[in-house]
């Protein structure tokens, strides 16, 4: 029964929207060439690419920035984040938008559900707490690589940015290098 | 050459906070299309049965790699008003390994975790909630690296200036890897199916 993805508990979880037959995924090719233009767009409008990680940056200094204000604005880590609050980051409106899309799209298609994804070998409390450590070591990851998947991989990638590909691999790498060593919280 | 709008003060910054909203519609769109708000799909790049990541990857690269190099050449494009993140190998190679380690464990990357909040994910906010939990202990914890970081900063480094060949004949190398790779992903994906879950 390894076709278990969701909690049985959570299963029926969701919108009503969720009821009925989910829609298919668009062709990788036809999504990523869609993902491009809008990659494109931005170089061309604004001059700038895709991101993820500043927004969540911009949040986090500018909460912090409320109890403790002078300590951000001198942090090597937080401090570029501080210059403005959220709702004037341009990176902030982005994620918005995304987080937007990404509802509107599986609305759409039948795809929402409350659920906590993970394989028929693990047991949510262990999934969510993976969950949490891979975010964490994400961050790190995404602070030191000055970007994440978004910022370095697509948008450093296609401007054939040197630093973007070396991250590309190696984002790769340790992915591949570790996955032996996670696969029964997926498979 | 009027390209970028922004850069020639074509759009306010106002109107830049709107675009905004709709490039980021388009991306969290397409990346819930491609199935990226589920961890297992995401995930099953690195067990091969399922090569979808690195397919709509470098489809996405290369479209906005040609398109940035056709709107230089045909002079619409000043390539130069074009934000380049700064090249700093070591922590662009030590950084990109964490985020690889963090995506396997975790099942997303920073934007997917974001699509899949955005469908009722649990496991997806909780990353999201690790991810900022991660920059406030990088703050704290680790402010050397980022000094380290920005001290060895070569500036902006792209492929051509590495090889020392022409920006066009390397957009072309891109093509022709891409279109190498898609070919090998597809092989893979065959090779490898009976690793699917539920395939036996």
């Amino acid at each position: 029964m390894s076709a278990v993805s969701t909690s049985p508990l959570l299963r029926r979880g969701g919108s009503p929207l969720a009821a009925g037959r989910r829609r298919r995924y668009m062709n990788p090719y036809l999504a990523g060439f869609g993902l491009g233009l809008v990659l494109l767009a931005s170089f061309l409008i604004m001059g700038r690419g895709l991101g993820a990680t500043a927004a969540s940056g911009s949040v986090t200094a500018w909460a912090v920035g409320l109890v403790a204000p002078d300590w951000v604005a001198t942090n090597p880590g937080l401090k570029g984040y501080y210059a403005e609050p959220p709702w004037v980051n341009w990176t902030f409106y982005l994620i918005v938008g995304a987080f937007v899309g990404a509802l509107v799209s599986a609305l759409l298609a039948r795809r929402m559900q409350l659920r906590v994804e993970r394989g028929p070998h693990i047991g949510v409390r262990a999934r969510l707490a993976l969950a949490f450590a891979g975010g964490a070591l994400a961050a790190v990851g995404a602070k030191l690589a000055k970007g994440c998947t978004s910022g370095q991989a697509l948008t450093g990638g296609s401007q054939l940015n040197a630093g973007s590909w070396v991250f590309m691999l190696s984002v790769f790498a340790g992915a591949y290098a570790l996955a032996y060593f996670v696969r029964r919280q997926w498979r | 050459m009027t390209l970028p709008l922004y850069a020639y003060d074509l759009i306010s910054e106002s109107q830049g906070l709107v675009i905004a909203l709709g490039l980021g519609f388009g991306f969290g769109w397409f990346l819930e299309r491609a199935g990226f708000a589920s961890a297992r799909r995401l995930t099953a790049q690195f067990y091969l049965y399922d090569m979808s990541v690195l397919k709509v990857m470098f489809t996405a690269i290369v479209t906005a790699a040609v398109g940035l190099w056709l709107a230089a050449a045909a002079g619409w494009l000043d390539l130069s008003m074009v934000y380049v993140t700064p090249t700093s190998l070591g922590a662009q190679f030590a950084g990109g390994l964490l985020l690889g380690v963090g995506f396997i464990i975790g099942g997303y990357c920073p934007g997917t975790s974001v699509t899949a909040s955005a469908t009722g994910s649990g496991d997806g906010a909780v990353y999201l909630g690790g991810f900022i939990a991660g920059l406030l202990v990088y703050a704290v914890a680790f402010p050397q690296l980022e000094l380290w970081a920005n001290a060895n900063s070569v500036g902006e480094l792209t492929l051509p200036q590495v090889f020392g060949i022409p920006y066009g004949a390397t957009v072309l190398a891109l093509v022709i890897l891409a279109a190498l790779m898609f070919a090998g992903a597809e092989w893979t994906e065959r090779r490898f199916s009976d690793l699917r879950p539920g395939a036996r």
